[in-house]
């Protein structure tokens, strides 16, 4: 099982690595609309990318008003 | 070149190439299906008569980045209803259904055998067109959804049938009344897709699954999905009548109006 700090430094690499953006300039609570520059087709995107790399399902709804790199974490490790 | 045998529109291309038809979708930003691309969708399900004598097989992919289909243009269907009467309106839906419906079941009625290879966004009227086909070959990124709830409205184009064809009512149920969206490792494992593959692979994959089915007797490949493939076409006609007593309500007008105008990140969700 992974830890919870695992699992965020791995949306923020994984993030990065996707957007092609820096990993230094992606904390945990920025917003990651802005700090990826990315609009709804790509925030799909980056979801499947996420349930891809951590094997788990998460239904957008629960995306909802999430615009933050840890809550998304905290997300992602209720499913792990 | 024979007129049938190749087409450049503004929403879709095809041609045929060693016994295969390929049904490009070309129409920025993500194919979203209008009456450009349902008058375009027309001609190729006519051209389909002659298409069918040379071919074994049709292939139906997206060319743009973003992803196979985003569905119907419902900005198109929002201005069209705001510049006519309540009744008017409706009656223009159900002339598009219509439509739409005839040159989806044509499509879904082929001998050919059919596939649609996706990626990325596969929404709505775009899921639609996908499960007209035999097989969907999905690049891992694809992502399916029925969001037309969040809109008051039930899919359109023959959705909620066709996937009754193919699944177990239980999961169409999971699917339709949560509006969620899955990726293509959970279409995989509820039976809708054939393939999973890598990022950009699909085309490939369908390619190489044509080549195959070009290997066997097309009377028997064609009288194997008769036999396997109906129309439901009651349900079908159930869909376009509940769709149009839905689209009547001013919840659908609200809830257009408000993907329309959204300047949110997520406007697919409610």
């Amino acid at each position: 099982m992974e830890t919870a700090e695992k699992t965020l430094d791995e949306i923020l690499t994984l993030a990065a690595a996707h957007f092609k953006v820096s990993r230094e300039k992606l904390s945990p609570d920025a917003d990651f609309f802005k700090a990826l520059g990315i609009d709804s087709l790509q925030t799909l995107d980056l979801l499947t990318k996420l349930e891809n790399h951590f094997h788990v399902e998460l239904p957008d709804y629960e995306l909802q008003g999430v615009s933050d790199f840890r809550t998304l974490a905290a997300r992602i490790q209720a499913r792990l | 070149m024979s007129k049938h045998r190749q087409f450049e529109g503004q929403a879709l291309s095809w041609e045929i190439k060693g016994g295969v038809v390929e049904l490009a979708l070309r129409r920025e930003p993500c194919n979203e299906i209008g009456s450009i691309a349902l008058a375009e969708l027309e001609k190729f399900a006519s051209a389909l008569d002659q298409l069918e004598d040379e071919a074994h097989a049709l292939i139906i992919f997206s060319q743009l980045k973003c992803g196979f289909c985003a569905g119907a243009d419902l900005r198109e269907l929002y201005e069209r209803s705001q510049a006519m009467e309540k009744s008017h309106a409706t009656e223009g839906v159900r002339d598009f259904l219509e439509r739409i419906h005839r040159a989806l079941n044509r499509i879904d009625m082929s001998p050919l055998t059919t596939i649609a290879a996706v990626h990325g966004v596969t929404f709505g009227g775009g899921f639609e067109l996908a499960l007209v086909c035999d097989l969907i070959i999905a690049d891992k990124m694809a992502r399916f959804c029925f969001p037309e709830l969040r809109l008051g409205l039930i899919p359109g184009f023959g959705g909620i049938p066709r996937l009754k064809r193919d699944l177990g009512n239980a999961v169409v149920r999971d699917l339709l009344l949560t509006g969620r969206s899955f990726n293509a490792t959970k279409a995989q494992q509820i039976g809708l897709v054939s393939q999973v593959v890598s990022e950009g692979e699909a085309l490939r994959a369908a390619r190489a699954t044509a080549t195959q089915i070009g290997k066997f007797d097309r009377h028997t490949a064609a009288k194997a999905k008769q036999f396997i493939k109906p129309i439901p076409s009651e349900e079908l006609q159930e869909e376009i009548d509940l769709f149009c007593e839905l689209f009547s309500r001013p919840a659908v007008e609200a809830g257009l109006r408000k993907f329309v105008e959204s300047t949110d990140a997520q406007p697919y969700l409610p």
